[in-house]
């Protein structure tokens, strides 16, 4: 259980397109390492060294700080079993926690049922990007879903700025709640009303924030500072979500350049994100989980990597015990499957942990049964 | 021509396409109602959507294999095809045979899928299942080809008859049993694709049925109480018989031709909230021997049908199509056009992948705070653009009723413009005053487009237009 007063919150950063793990984390003495890496191979006496056997690609510096102060912990060798190399597939299964069977509830919209099951905030989950993840879907459960904060309402794409109020202000007539006619249109009346009320509070939380902070640029970097601008705007949200540019880590081809910016952007980020919350002495009560789909394929293809299974997840934070989790998967030809990582941890232990040792919540409905937890709040 | 006329032209426009401009209800107007059925049912009669000049723009069209490069796709066909039955069709059974690109990889299969039902959707139920059932996208995305005639897999046995032909049950009663299932399975071992759907590691060729008789089960088979040495073929004829495959279509095409119906699986234990609209279907189904064409006639020449306006909430397809109809703005190839099909992704549609087998949840669960901002802000948007031929249309023939509109003259005539919307008497008044408040609107003068664009924009952003 958390020992925090104030609430726990869970930020998930979602690398999309599949993280090579085996160049984040990087088995650098490895021989078998230099073997299947013929072209796509960070040189030894670049890797940040964590011990004698693995280390940080080069890009990494400043989770390798965060690492060094015991904030980070590494999730070693995780994924599922029969593992599915398809992007959205995998995706999917990470969203809902159902490898066998095609399932539509995710596991981030079922702990916000539970989180909130009065749903007395409209904002206890957010989501920063357009469309809403299916992690954080379930019916009935409100998500805003925010693609530019300082925009962000209903109604918005109005330019004019009388003519906009005048619409805003009607729309708020016209939607309050009135019964009797029907269930279709007052589920609407109140669907909007949810939708205007968390416009109007979000809207409120860059004019609170001031940062000594400078973000990069890119998506990741805004929405990673939105983040920061929500939560420190106390507006009771306990689930933030965002996602790197679509199918960005798909490194098939020219990884060496792209994979050292891709670390680049999200490392310096990260400590970005983690110095802001500092800063405004918010950084006690959040985690971060940082996760992609699958690994890379273990030998490269001359200037990328293939779809892999087994890869590496990062949580971060003040609550969190650093350190190395589950073990490094073996690179031993015998011991790989079908070319890739194989796996020793499953992915819903590291979600159970989180869910009961950080949200204080019962995991097991939420991801489909026991799994073993990790040991890093 | 009568105002009625219009306003029920643009309640079939709506349903059995993605709606249309004024100009073109009046124009089937003319023509009347029932022969502007029987266009619609009878696509193949209309020239097909004219490629030539696109493909020139979209060279990409060529060969599409990528999801977004499918969805712009669909959206213009949707919003630009001549033949509006064929893509409303073609919606339709896609979102009852779901076949997702998160599993099948291979968007380029899953739009030969989308051709099929373009072309038998209307027809005969048994050869559209047939297709279905040799279809490789299908095949593949129930795992068809792993069911061997000495351990079969049951997945794609299961889903023909719960999702895609009869359902649970009916009435209250089971429509098959967990040996039907079985059965149904054993009956299509053998059924399989050459060339594996996925890119990896076989490149981008298309897949092939293929019936490998060495693999099928030749032994007997008892089926709903039928005993024979059923093939998949056979399996598709004793479905097609069962009261339970008229009940089962003829509830999806009331769900999505009429109005809302409670989810699926609730459809055992849930009557249809119009049994006689049911039951006049279910003997169409019989006695035209299982023409979708032939129900489709009874529905829309039905008066359950033309009463039932605005019961059923739009799907994000329905949003974005049935807006850019109305704006004019796509009908040329054009840059933005991928950036506008992305909205309905953005509403919750993701056109080529839906969430599960079971399709897309309708009705009021299309909508939460989240969805409902991308369709205000999306609609707000683009009936506020006064550049579009659609809006300019629009201010011009109000602007020709005189030089001075009233703030009601301005309300109706913009619900008029937008295909006859009505609104409940709350939004109404609050329009009306918001309205009022300005005066009348002077045709002539700078302001009136402006005027024009900001009651469309009130109109849109009302609960009401989130309804078809």
């Amino acid at each position: 259980m958390t020992s925090t007063k104030k609430d726990p919150v869970l930020v998930v950063l979602q690398l999309s397109g599949g993280n090579d793990g085996l160049n984040t984390v990087i088995p650098y003495t490895n021989p078998r390492y230099f073997d299947n890496r013929p072209n796509v191979r960070i040189p030894e006496d670049q890797v940040l060294p964590i011990n004698d056997e693995i280390g940080f690609n080069p890009n990494m510096g400043e989770l390798k700080e965060l690492y060094d102060q015991g904030k980070v912990a590494v999730i070693q060798g995780i994924g599922y079993p029969t593992p599915n190399r398809s992007h959205f597939r995998s995706m999917d299964i990470w969203h809902t926690c159902e490898p066998e069977k095609i399932a539509d509830e995710g596991w981030l919209g079922r702990a916000l049922r539970d989180l909130d099951p009065n749903k007395d905030n409209v904002l206890t989950g957010v989501n920063f990007g357009r469309g809403v993840p299916r992690a954080l879907v379930a019916p009935g459960v409100p998500v805003a879903s925010v693609g530019n904060l300082e925009t962000y309402g209903v109604l918005t794409t109005i330019e004019q700025e009388t003519r906009r109020d005048e619409a805003i202000d009607l729309f708020s007539r016209m939607y309050s709640p009135a019964m009797g006619r029907g269930n279709a249109l007052e589920y609407l009346s109140q669907t909007g009303m949810d939708a205007l009320q968390g416009a109007d509070i979000l809207a409120t939380a860059p004019a609170q924030y001031s940062s000594t902070i400078e973000y990069g640029g890119g998506s990741v970097a805004q929405y990673m500072r939105n983040i920061a601008q929500v939560h420190c705007a106390n507006l009771g949200t306990r689930v933030f979500y965002t996602t790197a540019p679509y199918n960005s880590f798909d490194t098939h081809a020219t990884q060496m350049a792209a994979h050292s910016k891709l670390w680049t952007d999200v490392s310096r980020t990260v400590n970005d994100f983690y110095q802001d919350l500092k800063e405004h002495n918010a950084s006690d009560n959040v985690v971060l989980l940082v996760f992609t789909e699958f690994g890379r394929r273990v030998h490269d293809n001359g200037s990328g990597t293939d779809h892999g299974s087994g890869g590496a997840a990062f949580v971060i934070g003040d609550p969190v015990k650093g350190g190395l989790y589950a073990e490094y998967p073996s690179l031993d030809d015998d011991k790989l499957l079908e070319g890739d990582l194989h796996y020793n941890n499953d992915f819903r232990g590291l979600y159970s942990t989180l869910l009961e040792d950080w949200l204080g919540l019962d995991a097991q409905p939420i991801v489909n049964g026991n799994f073993e937890k990790l040991g890093f709040i | 021509m009568a105002g009625t006329d219009i306003a029920l032209m643009a309640h079939l426009m709506r349903r059995a396409g993605f709606g249309a401009s004024y100009e073109e209800l009046e124009r089937r107007a003319a023509v009347g109602y029932e022969a502007t059925v029987e266009e619609l049912l009878n696509p193949e009669q209309q020239p097909p959507l004219e490629m030539d000049v696109l493909l020139r723009h979209f060279v990409d069209w060529k060969q599409i294999n990528g999801l977004e490069t499918n969805q712009a796709h669909w959206t213009y066909r949707m919003v630009n095809s001549p033949r509006p039955l064929e893509e409303k069709i073609c919606l339709f059974w896609h979102g009852i045979f779901c076949v997702g690109d998160s599993k099948c990889m291979n968007g380029r299969q899953i739009l030969l899928q989308l051709n099929k039902f373009r072309e038998h959707g209307l027809g005969n139920l048994p050869t559209l299942l047939l297709e279905l059932a040799s279809d490789p996208a299908m095949v593949y995305y129930l795992d068809n080809q792993m069911s061997h005639k000495d351990a079969i897999n049951e997945n794609w046995g299961r889903e023909l008859l719960e999702l895609f032909s009869m359902g649970v049950g009916m009435d209250g009663q089971p429509n098959y049993s967990e040996d039907d299932v079985k059965e149904c399975a054993r009956a299509f071992t053998g059924w399989t694709v050459g060339n594996a759907i996925p890119r990896y590691p076989f490149g981008r060729h298309e897949a092939l049925f293929l019936y490998n008789p060495r693999d099928h089960d030749d032994e007997d088979k008892t089926f709903l109480g039928e005993t024979g040495n059923w093939n998949g073929e056979d399996i598709i004829d004793i479905i097609s018989r069962q009261k339970a495959t008229a009940r089962f279509v003829s509830r999806h095409l009331y769900n999505f031709f009429v109005a809302d119906e409670p989810q699926v699986p609730a459809w055992q234990n849930t009557p249809p909230r119009d049994m006689e609209a049911i039951k006049l279907l279910e003997e169409e189904y019989f006695r035209s021997g299982f023409e979708i064409r032939s129900m489709l006639r009874v529905l829309f020449n039905s008066d359950f049908f033309k009463n039932a306006r605005f019961a059923k909430v739009k799907s994000p397809a329905e949003v974005v199509a049935g807006t850019l109809k109305l704006t004019g703005e796509y009908t040329r190839p054009k840059p933005g056009l991928y950036e506008v099909a992305q909205e309905i992704r953005y509403m919750g549609q993701d056109l080529l992948n839906p969430p599960t087998v079971e399709g897309w949840h309708t009705g009021t669960e299309w909508i939460d705070s989240g969805t409902l901002v991308e369709r205000l802000n999306f609609a707000a948007a683009q009936v506020g653009d006064t550049d579009t031929p659609g809006v300019q249309s629009i201010i011009a023939r109000l602007g020709e009723e005189g030089q001075s509109l009233t703030p009601e003259r301005l309300v109706e005539g913009c619900l008029e413009m937008l295909g006859h919307y009505q609104l409940t008497d709350d939004t109404y008044a609050m329009i009306l005053g918001q309205a009022q408040q300005r005066g009348p609107a002077e045709t002539a003068s700078d302001d009136f487009s402006e005027r024009v664009a900001q009651m469309l924009q009130f109109i849109v952003s009302t609960q009401e237009y989130q309804f078809t």
